[in-house]
Formats: structure tokens, sequence, C-alpha cells
């Protein structure tokens, strides 16, 4: 056998390995495709060897040719089976692999799981690490669910390789499964303070990219990172958390003062170029803004070093957001970097100009970039100028833009350019006729398609402005002529891929031909063509769909008609009509189609041509001829010549314009001088409609035609919403999460045993008034948040102590169950249909002897409640903490008023002195209703139930402790047992731990071990054993009077079940 | 020579592309750094090729070799410089005076030192000495485990080895003069 395998691994000794399969990639330079696909079969064969250090290698070898670009995906087994390799070398390549070409569309991944819950679970930490550093790359929503517990698990590791490694896959699993955020970040926060710098690193990189995103949840966390921002040296944590602060600052200005000190310091002691560009950044953009941080600014974009010329523009371009007047003041600079050599400068001196530009210096700005645009060299440069060109004048609705002609002229000599992407996109008010024939050419078609559909409807626009003046002139034959022009050649936008395109363009092919009817028929149309347009039609705001409640009753995911089969479909083209004109024009025609086809269906056309009414044989317009030329297939759209200048007859060239518009200013200043009464000018040029925006001041500069400038339209109903800028998509959203909060039971990451999350979730839909935790408004905890604040640091700390509670709840319904809301918090009562009152009872860990009753009061009135007062009885175990000074008698009032329709929350502090019992209060709350009519003063008795449920934190422990606890032999034991128990195992052990708070140690078949601990430190230790039909409990604890309550409470909730 | 741009980039993007998408981003991304002059600066704006304008490439240029990182608005454009520095230095510890086709040979290897260094697209350590002692440890454990199987492995890699001029290391050809008149001695 050994022998065996001593000749097997000879054998394969001489198998290329990964060096052998580099040097042969080399040595095979001009028939490299070849001879990879020999290697991958080569490959092939290795992998179906049963000795996992060939396979290994195979594997080894695969990386590297997706390293070259060749799919390995169907691998993806043989990856994982070297992953799970005993010795770290192979399982190094298979991580390595797996890293490389798994994604979330892997469908082996799944496999994976337990692997990687293995090896991370290894005592060998290069195990570990490799799974770790393997899983951040390719980590999915499941196995982020599957893994978070083990990985949080590993944050805590003996060895800070371990930790730093854990802390920072972490950001990956919150961004994955978003619901482990608020259970990890406790010990998160804690790594913040490892004694490992590496781990300290880690914390601090999570933290900050979850900040980033999110700053406003992590205001809390201020103090903590000035400390370490005072006492660190790692120039990494401090850029780090510099620029954290520089985020955070703009929500909480008071950080800034403080800030100054410990900044000044590092920006004089620091060596390091990178923490002192990082400080002088956040130092000039958020806190103390000054001419002076500027001036700093410019010396470093004039220094000689490229790359500090660069982030002098980068930290400009912040400046300019808050202060754009003081940038404004370094123009000639910025211009003048737009002569540097380097693009990356060019381009961010283009950022900064984009918001420089004024009414005043548009027109020279403008002009300095079209002489750049002529000497472009790159089209990825010359695409950006064009796009800031456009951009620049284009602004708040073309704030800035005085003269329209001016602006039209600059369109069109972008639109000389070729390949021009943007030029054509808003010649709208230009009202020739070469205009018109000028969009009508071919060319037109490679334009993207949004810009045809554009196009095609300024085209009609167009055609009926020059339809009612030849009309008026009474040119008949011209007038007809122009309608031929357009039927002639709206088929190719028909034919456009672009389904707007498509539609517009039919819709005024239509159109036009019957108008052609008409005018055959001599009758007069243009003035009813022009009143198509006479609508004002203001551009739709692109939110606008969205804003628009769906209507009641309206599925829009549900077909309207069945769908077709998929043969109908495959067969079904949306341009059938046309299929006479299918070739011509088309941007899609194949190149391979050789010449005698070509003349055949030349042939074919010309009959159809000829045959169609469609066709004009002979036209004035030579265009015309040149299209019904018979090699015109061969002419490839794009080579139409357009070195001719597209000249507009009227339009002076843009240089001109800025001639004309400076004689203009000119002359206007002298008319201020001479007439100061007079604030404005008269109109010159066109008439075009007033609009009341332009309220100038003096050194405004009055436009040469007033243009209406116009917001976006709203649809009438549109509903006002702030969530506007936020991306339904973006990932970081999920990750928006309030972290102040204390957690809830139901907030806890899914235990290796419990893999069905759906069963965790059921209690939900089987006790509709006990539901899972849902956010509490926000508004209230950010009023919380400031009002500790002011109160100072006293405060604070307490604050702290709240943020490290555990949440404990217990649900009580007492009087009305007219309360459907998903709330968690139960009902406690509801006032007379005026409202409800449902409170949670959060055990408090750092007192052992408190817990937090948070009571949410809502108004479902139409009235105001005001002035209210909660009071409780005390018993002699249980008592209300009330604010020194006041009797036991007093109340304490609810710190807000309650208008209608408003719920808003507040916390009592209960304090008991033994937590072995379950408790019941009596208490009342007094309020004064105020309507229209007056005021009445009310009362409401309710009870508040302490279940001693409610006194158990759930706390994970690991098996060993748990069977250390269970030998101690200092626990007294107690046994239930229910029947007719019909739920699975595992809803079962789901409902003992949403409900009483506990935790899943360990799991085999139909017996489960279970812990959970009592704020006073009582462990509590359960057996669960499922029989046929009914369930027996073993309970062990430090206190048999709390163990037995406890079980009477289970027993009560499983005999429900 | 653009090879090792492929873990840079595809480490740090969080979403994968498809090989034929990255073979783009690898080729555009090497086209745009090597064309640009020696005393430039080391930013580049790639625009939607690489995921938008939050995101950068910083690069460093040694000899023949372009080290590009890409990184979002998140990472100090100065410390990632330094944190090339600090890879091209590791590289030349782990590999004793490393030249290019250390990296072409062994280019699991360097991939084994980045993940040390970056993980799942964030900065692990920056330390260089740290890193350099992991992967000490990591390489003793592997020989370790090799053990006696791996001897005979060894001998045949260095044999092939020999044969070829394009040995890593030095090319000039006083090397294999070296090495050669010292097989007589194993006959």
């Amino acid at each position: 056998m050994a022998l065996k395998m001593v000749k097997g691994s000879i054998d394969r000794m001489f198998d290329k390995n990964l060096q052998d399969l580099v040097r042969g990639i080399r040595n095979h330079k001009e028939d490299e495709a070849k001879y990879i696909s020999q290697c991958i079969d080569e490959i092939k064969q290795e992998l179906k060897q049963d000795n996992i250090a060939v396979k290994a290698n195979a594997v080894c070898k695969l990386t590297y040719l997706q390293m070259l670009g060749y799919d390995i995906s169907w691998a993806a087994f043989n990856i994982i089976e070297v992953m799970s390799a005993s010795k770290f070398t192979f399982k190094r390549i298979g991580y390595l692999a797996a890293s490389q070409c798994f994604h979330e569309g892997t469908d082996v991944i799944m496999l994976t799981t337990n692997q990687i819950r293995k090896d991370l679970s290894s005592p060998n930490q290069y195990d570990t690490g490799v799974a770790l550093t393997g899983l951040s790359c390719f980590v999915t929503p499941d196995l982020a669910r599957d893994l978070a517990n083990d990985i949080m698990t590993l944050m805590s590791h003996t060895k800070p390789y371990i930790r730093k490694k854990a802390v920072l896959i972490m950001y990956k699993v919150f961004l994955k499964y978003p619901e482990s955020l608020r259970p990890a970040f406790p010990r998160l926060k804690e790594k913040l303070e490892d004694p490992d710098p590496g781990v300290q690193s880690a914390a601090v990189n999570v933290i900050c990219e979850l900040a980033r995103r999110n700053p406003k949840n992590y205001l809390s966390l201020a103090p903590l990172f000035f400390k370490l921002m005072t006492s660190s040296t790692n120039n990494w944590v401090l850029i780090k958390i510099i620029k954290l602060f520089g985020a955070l600052t703009p929500l909480e200005p008071r950080l800034g003062k403080k800030l100054i000190e410990p900044l000044t310091n590092l920006i004089h002691s620091t060596s390091a170029m990178s923490l002192l560009y990082e400080c002088v950044n956040t130092v000039i953009c958020v806190f103390f803004f000054s001419q002076l941080c500027v001036q700093k600014l410019r010396i470093l974009i004039e220094d000689s070093d490229q790359n500090l010329k660069y982030l002098g523009l980068l930290a400009m371009s912040k400046i300019l957001k808050t202060h754009p007047k003081s940038v404004q003041s370094h123009k000639d600079l910025i211009l003048q970097c737009l002569d540097d050599k380097d693009e990356s400068i060019r381009l961010r001196a283009l950022d900064l100009l984009y918001g420089m530009v004024s009414k005043k210096n548009l027109m020279e700005i403008v002009k300095k970039l079209m002489i750049h645009v002529d000497k472009a060299e790159g089209t990825t440069y010359r695409d950006e100028l064009l796009t800031k060109i456009i951009d620049i004048c284009s602004q708040s609705n073309y704030q800035y833009i005085t003269n329209f002609e001016w602006y039209i002229s600059i369109l069109v000599e972008l639109t000389r350019l070729e390949g021009t992407r943007h030029g054509c996109e808003r010649i709208i008010l230009s009202k020739t006729n070469q205009t018109l024939e000028a969009m009508l050419r071919p060319k037109v078609t490679t334009l993207p398609g949004h810009i045809q559909a554009v196009y095609v409807q300024n085209m009609v626009k167009l055609y009926a402005s020059i339809l009612q003046q030849k009309e008026q002139a009474g040119e008949k034959e011209a007038a007809q002529e122009i309608t031929q022009l357009m039927i002639e050649r709206l088929p190719q936008f028909v034919q456009s891929a672009d389904l707007e395109v498509q539609e517009r363009a039919s819709c005024i092919l239509q159109l036009i031909k019957y108008i052609q009817k008409l005018q055959a028929k001599e009758v007069p149309v243009a003035e009813e063509v022009i009143a198509l347009f006479a609508g004002e039609l203001n551009p739709v705001a692109p939110k606008a769909q969205k804003k628009v409640p769906v209507p009641e009753g309206l599925d829009l995911d549900a077909w309207i008609n069945e769908p077709p089969s998929d043969s109908e479909s495959e067969d079904e083209k949306p341009k059938t009509i046309f299929h006479e004109e299918e070739q011509r024009h088309s941007r899609h025609r194949q190149p391979e189609i050789d010449e005698e086809e070509l003349a055949r269906r030349r042939e074919a056309r010309k009959q159809e041509q000829a045959n169609n009414p469609f066709y004009i044989k002979s036209s004035p317009s030579p265009q015309k001829r040149y299209q019904d030329t018979p090699g015109v297939e061969h002419i490839p759209v794009v080579q139409i010549d357009l070195s001719v200048p597209l000249k507009v007859p009227g339009m002076p060239m843009s240089d001109q314009y800025v001639k004309l518009e400076e004689e203009r200013r000119h002359k206007q200043k002298l008319e201020k001088d001479k007439k100061k009464k007079k604030q404005k000018k008269e109109k010159r040029g066109k008439h075009h409609r007033h609009n009341s925006l332009h309220t100038e001041s003096e050194e405004d500069i009055a436009p040469a035609h007033h243009v209406d400038i116009i917001t976006e339209e709203m649809p009438e109903n549109a509903l006002p919403s702030d969530e506007d800028d936020k991306d339904p998509n973006d990932p970081y959203k999920a990750l928006d999460i309030d972290l102040d909060k204390p957690l809830a039971d139901s907030e806890k990451l899914p235990v290796q045993r419990h893999r069905n999350v759906e069963t965790l979730k059921s209690p939900d839909s089987e006790v509709p008034l006990v539901e899972k935790k849902s956010k509490k408004p926000k508004k209230k905890e950010k009023k919380h948040k400031d009002k500790e604040r002011d109160k100072g640091k006293k405060k604070e700390k307490e604050k702290k102590v709240v943020e490290e509670e555990e949440d404990e709840v217990k649900k009580v319904i007492l009087q009305d169950l007219h309360y459907f809301s998903s709330c968690c918090y139960l009902l406690l009562s509801s006032f007379c249909c005026l409202g409800t009152v449902t409170y949670d009872i959060q055990g408090n860990l750092q007192h052992d002897s408190q817990v937090t009753v948070s009571v949410i009061f809502e108004n479902k009135s139409t009235s105001f409640l005001k002035s209210m007062e909660l009071n409780v009885l005390d018993s002699l175990n249980t008592k209300m903490l009330r604010p020194e000074g006041s009797s036991v008698h007093d109340g304490i009032p609810v710190p807000f008023q309650l208008p209608p329709g408003i719920s808003n929350e507040a916390q009592f502090v209960f304090t008991l002195q033994s937590i072995v019992m379950a408790q019941k209060l009596k208490g009342t709350l007094s309020f004064i209703v105020k309507d229209d009519e007056g005021s009445t003063h009310e009362k409401l008795d309710f009870k508040l139930h302490f279940s001693c449920a409610s006194y158990l934190i759930t706390t994970p422990c690991y098996s060993d402790a748990f069977a250390k606890l269970l030998e101690s032999g200092d626990l007294h034991m107690s046994s239930i047992k229910v029947d007719g128990i019909s739920i699975s195992f595992q809803h079962l052990l789901a409902k003992i731990c949403f409900h009483h708070h506990f935790s899943v140690v360990e799991r085999v078949d139909s017996c489960a071990s279970m812990y959970s601990r009592s704020i006073q430190g009582h462990h509590v230790c359960l057996l669960v054993k499922k029989g046929e039909n009914s369930v027996s409990i073993d309970g062990k604890c430090n206190d048999s009077t709390l163990l037995s309550n406890l079980l009477d409470e289970m027993k009560e909730t499983l005999s429900k079940c | 020579m653009h090879l090792q741009l492929s873990r840079e980039i595809n480490s740090v993007r969080s979403v994968k592309e498809s090989e034929d998408t990255q073979q783009q981003i690898i080729r555009e991304t090497f086209h745009l750094v090597s064309k640009r002059d020696e005393n430039v600066c080391n930013f580049l704006e790639g625009g939607l090729l690489i995921g938008g304008s939050d995101n950068k490439l910083i690069y460093r240029h040694y000899a023949t070799l372009y080290f590009v990182f890409c990184v979002d608005s998140s990472e100090s454009e100065l410390g990632i410089l330094d944190l090339i520095q600090v890879f091209v230095e590791t590289l030349d510890k782990c590999f004793e005076n490393v030249c290019e086709l250390d990296l072409i040979f062994h280019v699991d290897k360097v991939h084994n030192i980045l993940a040390e260094m970056v993980m799942g697209g964030m900065v692990l350590e920056t330390n260089m000495n740290e890193i350099v002692t992991q992967i000490d440890a990591q390489n003793k454990l592997e020989k370790s485990e090799a053990g006696l199987a791996g001897a005979p492995a060894r001998a045949v890699s260095a044999v092939k080895n020999m044969n070829l001029p394009e040995i890593p290391r030095n090319i000039n050809i006083g090397d294999i003069s070296i090495k050669v008149p010292n097989l007589p001695t194993f006959k």
C-alpha cells in the first residue's frame, strides 16, 4: 500500500507544476491559446486523480490560468475538495483559487459552509487565517448569516493574528447580512481598545468604513476616537480617524473646537506627508475655514511635486462646495493647471472650473475650454472636456447663461467635432430649414438612443415652425417639399433599435403622412400643427414616476395579457410593418453579405420601392438623389463627410458673440449710469416669455434674452419624500442602523444549529401580538441624544450605560386588543379609543437590581394629549426610580406632549430587590385631553407585569464552559414535562429562545442544551428533550425558586403550542 | 508585464466581474498607466471602468513593473503610495532581492503575501515586520508538512530549473555556468 503511494507520487512528480506552466506559456508565445487548452486537458486528467497533492497542483495552475482570463468555474467542486484538504499547504491553494473564482452565483458555494466553519475553529491559526482571507473575497448573504456567529467568536480569539482578521471580515459580513451589525457592534467597539495595534487598526478600519456611509449613527463613538487619536502612534489608524472626524464634525459642530488642538499638534509633530496632508485637508474643509488655508493650498498646487499638486486641487474642490467665492479668486492658477501635461491634474482643474463659473466669467472660461478642445489629443480627455462645457453651461438650469444665441453657437461648434456624444442634445431654439436638414442626416442614427429620441421630437417642432413660415409666405411648393423630406427621412428612425425613438418616430411619420394628404388638397395645416406644441411641456422631474403613489388595486407586477409562449415571442419583431425598409440605413447590417446577394436584394428593394406609395421617386432635394444611389449600403454611416461646417445662417460664431457680449455689457453699463432709476434693460432680440426669476442685483448682468428657466414638473399627486437621494440598491443603506439602541432579544446572530431562519421568525405569524422588534422612532432617539449631550458629562456616562444594556422584553396585553401594528412593544393599555400605550422591559447588565421599562405612547385620537404623568404603586420588592426629593406617591411626568397621530417613547427605571419571583405592579396614567371644545382630565389604570424571563439576558455559552458549569454541582435542579406538543423541535427551541431569552449551547437530534443568565448573575441551564408528543425540560439554576418560576412560565408558553 | 495588476484590482473590488471584464479592466488600466510619463502624479481617475468617480487608481512604477491599486475615497492617497512601498519592500524581503521573474514564476506566493496585507479589499496590516513574520511562519509550516515526501519533488524541480535559461533571478549565463559544474558531483 505504502509502496503504491510512493510509486504514485513518483509518477506524478513529473507533472507540470506552476513554474512549468508559466515557463511553457512563455515559450509558446505564438500558439498560446493552443498550448493552454492542452494544459487544461492535462489539468482535467490530474483533477480525476485521488491524490490530493496532484489535485492541489492542478488547482494551483488553474488559479494562474484564471488570472490570464480563462474561466475556471467548471472546477469549482475540485477547488472545494482542495480547500478541505487537511494540510495547510493544499488548503491555502484551495482558498486562493476560491477567492479568485467564487462569486455569489457559484452554486457549489453553499457546500463550503461546514468546511469553513471547521477551518475557523481549527487549532492551527493559519488554517483559520486562510479561511478568513478566502471568505472575505467570496462571502455571500447565506454564508454571512450562517457564519456570523462563528466569526464573532473569533473576534475574541487569543491570537491577535486571528482577531484582526475576524474583526476586518466583519465588515463584509455586515454588508451581506445587515442584521448582524447590531449584535456584533458592542464587541467591535471593544476591539477599538485591543492591546494589539493590528487588531485596533482593523477595528478602526471597519468602523470608519461603516461611519463613512452613515456617520450620524456613530457620533456616540466620538469620545473613544478622540482618545485613540491622542494616544495612537500608528499613522494608518490616525489617518482613518481624522477622516472619520471629517465626516462627523458637520453633524456635531462642537467637535470641531475640541479637535483643533490635537490636530495642530499632529501637524507640527508628524513627519509623514500622508498624515500631514490628511490633517490639513480635514482642518480646512471642516473645522475653521479661512482664506489663509486656501493660500496654503495654493502653495501646494504650485509645488513641483505632481502628487501634491493633484492633492491640492482635490482639497480645493472640497472647499469649493462650501466656499466657492474664495476658490474663485484663484482662477488664474486653476486655468494654468489646465495646461499641465498631466491628464489627472487637468481633469481635477476642470472639476474645479465647474463650480467657479458665474454670469460674468462664463463666456471667458468656455472660450478657454474651447481652445483646449481643439488641442486635446486623447478622446477620453476631449469627451470629458465636452461634457464639462455642457455641464458648466447648463448647471442650475442654465442659470449663468445670459446670451442663448452665444450658447447655441457653442453647441453648433461642438457638433462639428467628430465623435461627439453630447453636442447635438439641445439645439432646440434655432429655427432654420438648414438645421432641419442637418438633423435628418443619417449620421444621426449613430447617436445613442436617448439623444435620438430628443432629436426626433425637436425635429417635428422645427418642422411645424417652418411649415408655418412657408404657409404664411404663401410658398405652398416649399411647404410640400419639406413634408416630403420628412417622410423620406423619418423611416430611418422608425427602424431604430431604441424603443423610445421608434415610438416617437412612427407616431410622427403617420402624422406627417396625414399632413401631406391635407397639403395635397391645399388645406392650410400649419396652424393646427403649431397648435400641437402650443401647450407647455415642462421637463418631468426624473423622480416623478417614483413619486406617484400606486393606485389601489393596481398590481404593477401582474401581467396585462398572459405572456405569450417562448417560441412566439422569439419570432415577434417590433417593426414588421416596415419590413420592406429593413436593410436601409440599418446600423445592424451584417458585414459579410457577398456582392451577389447584395445586388439581388437591391433589385428586390427597388421593386418594392417602386410599388411603395411612401417612396417618392424623384425629388428636388439633392440629398434625396444621394440616398437613392444604388451603392448606398456601402457607405458606412460614419463616413458621411462632416468637414463641411454646419452653417447656421444668421448665427455668428461663438467668438463673435463674446465680442458682442462685451459691447453689450459696456453699453448696458453706460445706460445704467445714465439712467440709474431704470433697473432693467428693455428686452432685446426675440420675444420670449418673461420670467420673474431674473431679479438682478447691481453686479449681475442682464441677460440678452429672457428665457424661461423652468423647474421640473411633478405629477399632481406626487408624494413628498426625503428618500430621493438614496439609491434603493445602495448596499450601504441597509447598514443605516441605529447602534445606540439597546439590543433586543430577537436580535442575535443565528447560532450554528439554527440554520432555518424562517422558523426563528415564525412567532410573528403565530402570535400576532407578540412580534419581532421593530425600530423605534428615530426622531425620539435623536432628541434623547441631544438632550443628554446638553446636560454634560454626567449624563454622557449614563447614556453609555444605557447603550450597553441588553434587552429584555416581555409582553403583556392588559386591556384593549385592537392594537395591531407590527410593533413588538406590548400593549399596556389603550385609553378609551384615544390611543395606545405599549411597553417593553429591559434588564440592565450594569445594575443587577434595575430594569428599564420603555413605554411607547401613541395618540390615535384627534385631540391633543398633554401633561401625562405615570405613577406606579410600588411594592416592597419593586419600586419605580423617582427623582430625588419626590415622595413615593408622586408620578413621573412624561417628558413630551402628544399631538394627534404622533407616538413617542419614554423610559422609566425600576429597582428590584429580588428577581426570583414574577411581579405585578398597579399603576395609573393621568393626562389632559385637549380639543376644540376644551380640555378634560383623564385617568387610566394599568398593570405592569414583570415575568421572570424578563430578568434573563440572552448570553451565549460554549459547550465546554457549559459542561464545567454543570459539573460544579452548586446548581439546584427541577424539571417539567409538557404533553401534546405538535410543533417541530427546531420551532420549539426557537420559541424558548425567543420568549425566555435562552441560547442553544448544543443540539443533538431531538435533545438540546440551553443557557441563559439573569441580571443578578444566576446561571440557568436547561436540557430539553422531545419525545413523541411531549417535551421534558430539566433545568439547573443557582436559585431554586427562580428556576421553578421560570419553568412554570415555560410550561405556559409551551402548552399554548 | 501586467499580470500583477490582476490581484490588486480583484481584491479591492467588492463585486466580482466575469473573467472577460476582469481582463478588460486589466488591459485598459495597463494601457492608461503605461502611457503616462515618468514625472507626472501617481493618481489616475479611471471613471466608469473601475466603478465610478469615487474610485481612483494609485500606482507606482518600479523598473518594468507597475503596482496599481484601485481605491475609493475612504483611503488616503499618499497612504496608499506608502502601502505600495511596503508591499514592494515585503516582496523584496520574502524573495530576497526580488526581480520581476520571481513574481512571474511565483504568482501564488505573491498572492499569499498580498493576502497578509490586504484582505477582501481592506488594508489588514501595514507593518512589514509583522507581515514577514507571518509569511515565514507559514512557509515553515508548509515545509514541515511536505516532510520527506516533498524532498523528491523539490529535487525534481531543481533539476527542471537547471535546464532552462529562464531561471528566476539573473538571466545571465554566468549563473548557469556556475550551476552546471555542480552536476558531476552527483554522479
